[in-house]
């Protein structure tokens, strides 16, 4: 039995880049759910997905409203709504303001994230150009979840991950290669 | 159990039992992110002062209900879907004598004004009539009034002519100071009034039912019960259009629509493949 059930991922600028250096890494027989929300210009996710899924370790796809979390794949958030997590780990969108200037918002994930997974929970924040994230990190860390930040010397844009460590801190600060084997080592039995 | 679970259900029963304003079949989450950003807004620190004032001050209710119904949209949100219902729905509504149509949870009245200017360049305008409705009462007023931020004009516009407009959406609305506001002849045959479509039920027969983006805020039940409504509102063959990301897969009364266009999620009632309905 791992000790944790999910990973939410959060990244923007220069995210397409480390998502796709980061997920081949990930253990194919990795059993948690791995939960992205990365900002994009485009208003249709379906091109991320499909990048994506050509590298990825673990089958992708984007995040359906309603549909249960399926463990060992890739859920990526659609653009232009927040993906949240109920409970009883189901999706669920809604096109509340935008947080942070962003929808989908990492925030949102992660603390929705944080409420349904408690400690079985990682959260890792990855390079970009804004602040979005810092907060949904901290309520991680406040539910006992585990908080992966990628070291910002290493960062594509290293104003996301400095907000991190700076309002939430981290239990791990890593460069980008260092992170899937980290996260094998968490989620594998 | 937390603390601030505790607190939203206090919250849920005291706006059921001092107010008749039911959210306990809406999902979770969003609720809670939206009751706790009432929280900040208004400065009580805890939901169980929010509580407190939901209880005892006279008027609050409306602020809450501000809060926690549907946010903001923009005209022509999706121009694709308005282009499918400008090119697939409206020229079978055209068959129609007198055309009904529900604009169910309309907010700031963005998408009905959409929709007027849509059966305006298809000439279907004077025989149609638009059921506008919300249980928000601030927002009905706010519809009723079109007048919108200048600064959204120039993304409504991209939105129009990608939606397939004929025209220049500036010859929709006169501009003043930071605000636009739209031709006050496109409300013509719009009524706006109150509906709760948690609690209310079937009030006409509709052709043409649009409810984008609110039943996302739904659990399955409330979704489930706010589809059979419109099964029920719409004559045999009437359409159906939701937001592109909504997910109904899982409602029985669900059963009763067919896809007229699934990536846009525009349905018909009783089409090709629908299973009897039970009424």
């Amino acid at each position: 039995m791992s000790r944790h059930d999910a990973i939410v991922i959060g990244c923007s600028a220069g995210g397409l880049t480390a998502l796709q250096r980061l997920l081949p890494g990930l253990a194919p027989n990795l059993t948690a759910a791995v939960i992205v929300c990365c900002h994009t210009g485009s208003a249709d996710v379906s091109l991320l997905v499909e990048l994506l899924a050509r590298v990825s370790a673990l089958p992708v796809a984007e995040a359906l409203e309603r549909s249960h979390i399926t463990p060992g794949m890739v859920h990526v958030a659609p653009t232009g709504y927040h993906l949240l997590i109920e409970e009883d780990h189901y999706f669920s969108l809604s096109v509340d303001e935008k947080v942070a200037w962003s929808r989908p918002s990492i925030d949102v994930l992660f603390q929705t994230a944080a409420d349904a997974w408690r400690e079985r929970l990682v959260a890792v924040l990855l390079t970009g150009a804004n602040s979005d994230g810092a907060r949904g990190l901290a309520a991680v860390r406040r539910a006992g979840g585990h908080a992966v930040v990628q070291d910002p010397e290493d960062a594509e844009s290293d104003i996301m991950p400095r907000a991190g460590l700076e309002i939430a801190g981290a239990d791990a600060c890593l460069p980008l290669d260092a992170i899937a084997a980290h996260l094998n080592s968490l989620c594998l039995p | 159990m937390d603390v601030e679970d505790i607190e939203i259900q206090l919250f849920v029963r005291a706006m059921q039992l001092r107010h008749g304003h039911d959210f306990s079949d809406y999902a979770p989450a969003s609720l809670k992110r939206r009751v706790l950003q009432l929280v900040q807004t208004h400065g009580t620190g805890t939901i169980s002062e929010l509580n407190r004032r939901v209880l005892h001050e006279e008027g609050f209710v409306g602020h809450v209900i501000q809060g926690l119904s549907v946010p903001v949209s923009e005209m022509f949100r999706d121009p694709q879907v308005f282009r499918a219902l400008r090119e697939k729905v409206l020229p079978v509504l055209a068959s129609y004598p007198q055309i009904n149509i529900w604009q169910a949870g309309c907010a700031q009245g963005q998408e009905v004004y959409s929709l007027a200017i849509l059966l305006e360049e298809a000439g279907l305008y004077e025989r149609s009539r638009i059921y506008a409705t919300d249980f928000n009462d601030a927002a009905l007023a706010a519809a009723g009034e079109g007048i919108y931020a200048a600064r959204d004009a120039r993304d409504w516009s991209r939105n129009y002519l990608e939606a397939g407009g004929t025209l220049s959406f500036s010859d929709y609305y006169s501009a003043r100071y930071d605000f636009i506001k739209l031709d006050k002849r496109l409300r013509r045959n719009v009524t706006f009034f109150n509906h709760n479509l948690v609690t209310d039920v079937v009030f006409c027969e509709a052709h043409l039912i649009l409810c984008r983006n609110v039943l996302i805020y739904f659990n399955n039940t409330l979704q489930d019960r706010t589809l059979g409504l419109f099964r029920d509102s719409l004559v045999r063959g009437g359409f159906l259009c939701l937001g592109t990301r909504e997910n109904i897969d899982f409602s029985p009364a669900a059963s009763g629509f067919t896809d007229v266009d699934h990536a846009l999620r525009i349905y018909q009632v009783g089409g090709i493949g629908a299973r009897p309905l039970t009424r």
